[in-house]
């Protein structure tokens, strides 16, 4: 008997609308507001926040990435020349030292060329020198020899 | 006579059967406002904990909540719109936590170990009156937010595309609340009845894969009551071109 209220009831049965409904209506109104600043509010602010702070250090990072990037470049191109500056400063120095070793070589040739030179020609001055010395004093010795003959006779 | 005892069983069940309170001249069923205000008071609790000391580096229960607002966000997203979603958002995820505490609360708590002189304390979503209340806001909501969105030019949604749907639009109007309030409701009591009847009928081991499709019945109706919340809203903002 019992079960056959259950629909048909005039109070009570599953399909009872009553003064719960508005009632319910407006607590559910008064628990959005509730949550809204106890939870959406609150935890929005931070979870916004920290995206915000995520996205801001992201473009950051990216824009020092370029820099650092850039600056490669620019390190690498300045590496590039002074590399090739100093290649070409090494040329040169060796060009002119190579230049000064053959001055100083001819220099030295020439010099050595020179006194050999003047050796030799006072070589051969001394050798007439002592040629002639020796020539008189066989002339002056083949003299008195002479003489002692003569005397002697 | 075995059928006969099945039905006073069933009435052991006390469907339909409810705790008045009587204030003046209205009449309220009291087993649903004691057990919304328990479970509310709980979440309220939960949620109050939980944003206690915020912090940058979230610990412990912050997570959850900050996962729980990034979910209804995504949700309220989706369905409503990058453009007035952010106004929507605290309404459908009250609708979306209301409902999922009221479910999981009425399937998970055992409320009939309290004795109510008449009725039985339960989900709060079980009695129509809940359902009814939330499906008709949902309504006000979704006639709210194309009114204010687009004034008068929400009713060019009625005759959008062609001006034959609108008997069909107008139909929709009434249909929507109907069957966010009856799917909710029904979902909701065919769990607890189907509980009750195994738990009665068989009182070990089989009732507990029941109540775990009781579970996650009760968890896809909050979501599925809050998608389709957001998602009215959303096709009542929506611009049509």
């Amino acid at each position: 008997m019992l079960a056959f209220n259950v629909f048909g009831a005039t109070e009570g049965g599953l399909f009872d609308i009553n003064a719960t409904l508005p009632l319910m209506a407006i607590q559910v109104v008064a628990l959005t507001y509730i949550l809204n600043s106890l939870f959406f509010k609150p935890v929005g602010n931070v979870v916004e926040k920290r995206e915000k702070f995520v996205s801001n250090n992201i473009i950051e990072a990216k824009n020092k990435l370029s820099e650092v990037k850039k600056l490669e470049a620019d390190l690498m191109t300045q590496l590039q020349s002074a590399r090739s500056e100093a290649q070409r400063i090494v040329g040169e120095a060796e060009n002119e030292s190579d230049k000064l070793y053959k001055e100083a070589l001819e220099l030295a040739n020439n010099e050595a060329n020179a006194s050999k030179e003047k050796a030799r020609l006072e070589i051969e001055s001394q050798t007439s020198a002592a040629r002639d010395q020796l020539s008189k004093q066989a002339d002056d010795l083949s003299e008195l020899i002479v003489n002692r003959l003569i005397l002697e006779k | 006579m075995f059928f006969n005892s099945l039905l006073s069983n069933f009435a052991a069940l006390e469907v339909g059967q409810h705790l008045y309170w009587q204030i003046g001249n209205i009449r309220l069923h009291g087993q649903v406002f004691l057990t919304s205000w328990i479970l509310l008071g709980a979440l309220l609790v939960f949620i109050s904990l939980g944003t206690k000391k915020m912090e940058n580096d979230p610990k412990g229960l912050q997570n959850l909540l900050e996962f729980l607002w990034d979910y209804i966000r995504d949700l309220a997203r989706t369905q409503i719109g990058e453009k007035v979603y952010r106004d929507w958002m605290p309404f459908i995820g009250t609708l979306f936590l209301f409902v999922f505490v009221s479910n999981w609360g009425g399937a998970l708590i055992p409320w009939r170990l309290i004795k109510l002189p008449s009725g039985e304390l339960g989900a709060p979503t079980a009695d129509i009156n809940t359902t009814i209340a939330l499906a008709l806001l949902v309504s006000l909501s979704y006639f709210y937010a194309g009114l204010s969105n687009k004034g008068w030019r929400y009713f060019e949604y009625y005759v959008h595309p062609t001006p034959i749907m609108l008997p069909f639009k107008i139909l929709e109007d009434f249909t929507k609340p109907l069957s966010l309030s009856f799917r909710l409701f029904g979902n909701i009591l065919a769990d607890e009845l189907v509980v009750g009847v195994l738990v009665f009928l068989v009182p070990l081991i089989l009732p507990i894969p029941v109540m775990f499709l009781g579970l996650f019945t009760s968890a896809i109706q909050a979501l599925i009551f809050a998608t389709l919340a957001a998602y009215y809203i959303g096709e009542a903002v929506e611009e049509h071109h």
